[in-house]
């Protein structure tokens, strides 16, 4: 019963919070989000217990006639994922906690719709119900992006919805082309790995390209990502946080539980060219992110970059570099919220989030200094940070599969490091210019979520195998059955 | 049989009540014998009450795939004349428009349950002489004079086309009688003559001028921007579904094979539908206009269905898709109808500026409509739109599936045009927009079809 218990909980408050008066909608949508993290521990609790437990999946007869059942499952792959949601979800909205958000009824409503289609999402275990819960995830983000977000919002949020709904109709075609290819016509996840396998090579790459698109405009990867630094720009702080924290992760869990089981000889086919689409994401965004001067659309870059790196090694299909994917899709989850976040900060400080008008802040704030150089240490990959696991194993994986191809993955390390520190420099160190002068001390909220964030990351970065351990098994079964099937 | 003679009653009441001065009870009558019509279509929804057209003089017959159009007629009607409530009471000549509705709602029933070409043909006129008239009711408004015209003109000589290729194809068969023709074209010593497949195109011709698929499309447009805005909704959705539906049947029950031999004719339909729909109403600015050509792109998915026939989900998918459509084109022009009566009649696309924050119902159910429209899950335009492309690809098309995909992208490019408005652009008159609590439940009540029916497979599978 766990899954509809997480799916239903954000949104009958959001419905609650539709009906009560708008002054207390931050509270309702806070309070929603700390039962759901609730609810997941409690589900946290008996995955450890009992992985076959059947309260971690449900299963119910649903549009028959179009082969479809409304199943979902809970396992460790997807318990990473929920976990983050739920993680972020809290902070996400203690983030508005002093900030004044206009129309608040329609934003955290659309917040916690937004929370109920992403964990449907990663909870689904049936192609349809993946496919409506991931276009319904669209639609809350839209509005949010639409009503919320800055100038010339109406156009960049339009091309955001038009090309993710490019990639998901084309998933829609590959979703219903495994259907009919399955064995006992049905949608259900074990089925359409059946489909998946028993197509010729031909059919094979059909729904492999198909699909790969679809997951690569999400996440994104070059040369697909043009929607998103606008979009990140533009949206407001919580949708960015959003977008970035989570939605982003929709396209590589999509790609390890939809693309990587379903069609194991094009993946084995086609998995350097996608590495080489990853990993010249990687340097072009590093790339552009050096040069860039507006901190949010830096941060947006980063993002193209590390995902770059976990879509180059969830296509290692290495035992390591999976579960290295799942723990850096955590990590950056937490660290990109961090300095979101921190953006969010700067702006309400002084104004603008250009870094050469920024200087000089650790003088006059030198604790606000201390949590932005912990998240920044933890998104360059420090040892004894979250972001070190994920990318230290991402590149292992790599390594095995191409030593080359490790050498420039690893660029995502060193050039990460060359951004980011550059925009620590010019932000906190040198001189204090005038836009910086009058910034203000954090106030308690600020620093509550900053040290929750710092704390996360140091925790995840000594005890990896907190996050590890969840998904190892079913990644161990994964990786055996797609060798298998292979050999 | 039931369904025709009581709506056909019900228009006969109507007209005496102008002569025995009952016009104030007319309304409440209609409403509540349309509302008796769904609750014996309801009570006789089994295979007892079928009856076959040997009762009929081989006119018409009354299975399942006619029961079914009838009752999603029947509620379209319902709900539209709930909708047009004022429609009819602020015009002197009320009854005239009443009774001409009712006729044509008989002349639809007459589509969907023909056996014979004659009774298509009647169907046909029985529904369109009275919408020739209506879309000219607006008398002192150009426009509608204009539209009446063109639609007249054009009408009548796709009618002709019609009676061309019935006589043809009674010429080349020797009967009307619809099964005759199925016979005598699935025997063995059938060939296909040139009188009759100039028939069959011309038949095609005619009803796709009927439906409004591209490129027979060029009165919708103009017709639809011209006529009120009532009539405009009662064309897209009742006449639209009665019109696809005796399409539709045409080919189950005439020439169940002949659509092979045609299936090159489709292709241009639907592509065209698709393409022409969809690009020329990203240009609109009119936002009746706009759903005209929105229409028309509707239509070509519907067309799919005909197209991909044999298999065996289409009379389904065919059916979903209409009632999906229907209740989906009614509420957004009930919006529109109400935000364009507060704009003293003005219906450009700005007409929905700021409608946000001038009422949220109207914006959210235009929102839920137009997102049903352009196929966003899990509203059930998504569902109609997947059980066709699903049909399709079935059959092996997947070149048309991925054509019709590239189709409705565009297609969503013109629906948010509104939604942007509607939530980002300022209006010149900011104060609410008033609604009456039968307007008010009306929005709930179609927001919560188009919202659910997709959801279960109770429509999909009624059929």
């Amino acid at each position: 019963m766990f899954p509809l218990l997480l799916l239903f909980l954000p949104f009958v408050s959001a419905l609650l919070l539709i009906a009560m008066p708008g002054k207390q909608s931050k509270y309702i949508a806070f309070a929603s989000s700390i039962l759901s993290l609730v609810a997941i521990l409690v589900s946290l609790n008996t995955l450890r217990l009992d992985s076959l437990s059947s309260t971690l999946a449900f299963n119910h007869p649903w549009l028959s006639s179009l082969g479809s059942s409304l199943s979902f499952k809970i396992d460790g792959i997807a318990m990473v994922l929920l976990l983050l949601t739920n993680i972020l979800f809290p902070l996400i909205v203690f983030s508005t906690f002093d900030r004044e958000v206009s129309k608040p009824k329609g934003y955290f409503a659309l917040i916690l719709f937004m929370q109920s289609a992403l964990l449907g999402v990663f909870m689904a275990a049936d192609g349809l119900v993946f496919y409506i819960f991931w276009e319904l995830a669209l639609i809350p983000i839209y509005f949010i992006c639409l009503v919320w977000g800055g100038d010339g919002r109406q156009r960049i949020t339009f091309k955001f919805f038009i090309y993710t709904l490019l990639g998901s109709l084309f998933m829609l075609v590959a979703l219903i082309f495994l259907y009919q290819h399955a064995p006992n016509h049905s949608f259900a996840l074990q089925d359409l790995y059946m489909a998946g396998e028993g197509m010729t090579f031909i059919q094979q790459s059909w729904v492999f390209w198909f699909l790969f698109l679809a997951f690569a405009i999400k996440m994104p990867i070059f040369p697909f990502h043009t929607w998103q630094p606008d979009t990140y720009t533009n949206a407001p702080t919580q949708g960015t946080m959003l977008l970035s924290g989570i939605m982003l992760k929709m396209g590589t869990f999509g790609l390890i539980r939809w693309l990587l089981p379903m069609v194991p000889d094009a993946v084995s086919t086609y998995s350097t060219s996608v590495i080489i689409l990853s990993l010249i994401s990687v340097v072009y965004a590093s790339a552009i992110a050096i040069v860039q001067v507006n901190f949010k659309r830096l941060i947006a870059y980063s993002s193209i970059a590390h995902v770059g790196l976990i879509c180059a090694g969830i296509f290692a299909y290495k035992e390591e570099s999976i579960q290295g994917a799942l723990v850096q899709m955590f990590a950056h989850g937490i660290n990109v919220v961090g300095l979101f976040f921190i953006c969010d900060i700067l702006q309400r400080n002084t104004g603008t989030d250009t870094i050469t008008e920024l200087g000089g802040i650790r003088s006059i704030n030198s604790k606000f200094a201390f949590w932005y150089l912990i998240i920044l240490l933890g998104s360059v990959a420090l040892p004894l940070t979250n972001g070190f696991v994920g990318e230290f194993l991402l590149l292992n994986g790599i390594f095995q599969y191409n030593a080359w191809f490790a050498a420039i993955g690893g660029l995502t390390i060193i050039l990460g490091a060359v951004y980011m520190l550059r925009s620590y420099q010019a932000i906190m160190l040198g001189e204090t210019k005038s836009k910086t002068k009058a910034f203000s001390a954090l106030s308690k909220s600020e620093s509550l979520l900053l040290g929750i964030v710092a704390i996360i990351i140091v925790v995840c970065g000594v005890f990896p195998k907190l996050i590890l351990d969840l998904s190892a098994l079913e990644v161990k079964t994964m990786m055996n059955a797609l060798w298998n099937s292979k050999l | 049989m039931n369904e025709i003679i009581i709506v056909a009653s019900l228009g006969i009441l109507t007209l005496l009540a102008e002569i025995f001065n009952f016009k104030k009870l007319i309304l409440p009558l209609v409403v509540a014998g349309l509302a008796a019509n769904i609750v014996v279509g309801i009570m006789e929804f089994d295979l007892a009450s079928y009856y076959n057209d040997a009762d009929t003089l081989r006119m018409i017959e009354s299975d399942l795939y006619a029961k079914c159009f009838m009752m999603l007629l029947s509620i379209i009607a319902l709900v539209w004349v709930l909708v047009n409530y004022n429609f009819f009471s602020d015009e002197t000549n009320q009854t005239d428009h009443l009774a001409l509705i009712l006729f044509a709602i008989v002349g639809g029933f007459c589509m969907v349950a023909y056996t014979n070409f004659v009774m298509l043909f009647l169907g046909i006129e029985i529904l369109s002489i009275p919408m020739y008239v209506l879309a000219g009711s607006n008398k002192r408004s150009l426009r509608s004079n204009e539209a009446t015209l063109k639609y007249f003109l054009m009408g009548s000589f796709a009618t002709g086309i019609l009676l061309f290729g019935i006589t043809l194809i009674y010429g080349s068969i020797g009967s009307f009688y619809v099964y005759d023709v199925r016979m005598k074209t699935a025997s063995v010593d059938f060939t296909i003559t040139p009188m009759f497949t100039i028939g069959v195109v011309m038949l095609i011709a005619a009803m796709a001028f009927k439906v409004s698929s591209a490129p027979f499309h060029f009165w919708a447009p103009d017709v639809y921007s011209g006529s009120p805005t009532s009539v405009t909704s009662f064309m897209a959705t009742f006449v639209k579904t009665a019109a696809i539906a005796a399409f539709m049947r045409l080919f189950i029950t005439a020439f169940p094979t002949a659509i092979e031999s045609y299936k090159n004719v489709f292709f241009i339909l639907i592509i065209a539908s698709l393409f022409i729909g969809n690009i020329i109403a990203v240009f609109q600015t009119n936002a009746k206009r706009l759903l005209a050509y929105s229409s028309i792109s509707h239509v070509g998915f519907m067309l799919l269905a005909l197209l991909c026939l044999s298999e065996a989900t289409s009379l389904k998918s065919l059916f979903f898709y209409t009632t999906a459509y229907s209740f989906t084109t009614l509420a957004a022009f009930l919006v529109l109808k109400i935000v364009s009566e507060n704009a003293s009649g003005d219906d450009d696309i700005s007409v929905f500026n700021g409608l946000a924050q001038r009422n949220p119902l109207l914006a959210g159910t235009m929102t839920i409509a137009l997102l049903s429209m352009a196929g966003i899950p899990p509203l059930s335009g998504f569902f109609a739109k997947y059980n066709m492309l699903f049909m399709a690809l079935n059959h092996g098309y997947l070149w048309l599936v991925i054509i019709a995909i590239l189709a409705s992208l565009v297609g969503v490019y013109y629906y948010f045009k509104i939604i942007i408005a509607m939530f980002t652009r300022n209006s010149t008159d900011s104060t609410a927009i008033p609604l009456s609590l039968l307007q008010k439940s009306l929005l709930v009540l179609l927001m919560l079809i188009i919202i659910t029916i997709g959801w279960n497979g109770w429509v999909f599978n009624l059929i």
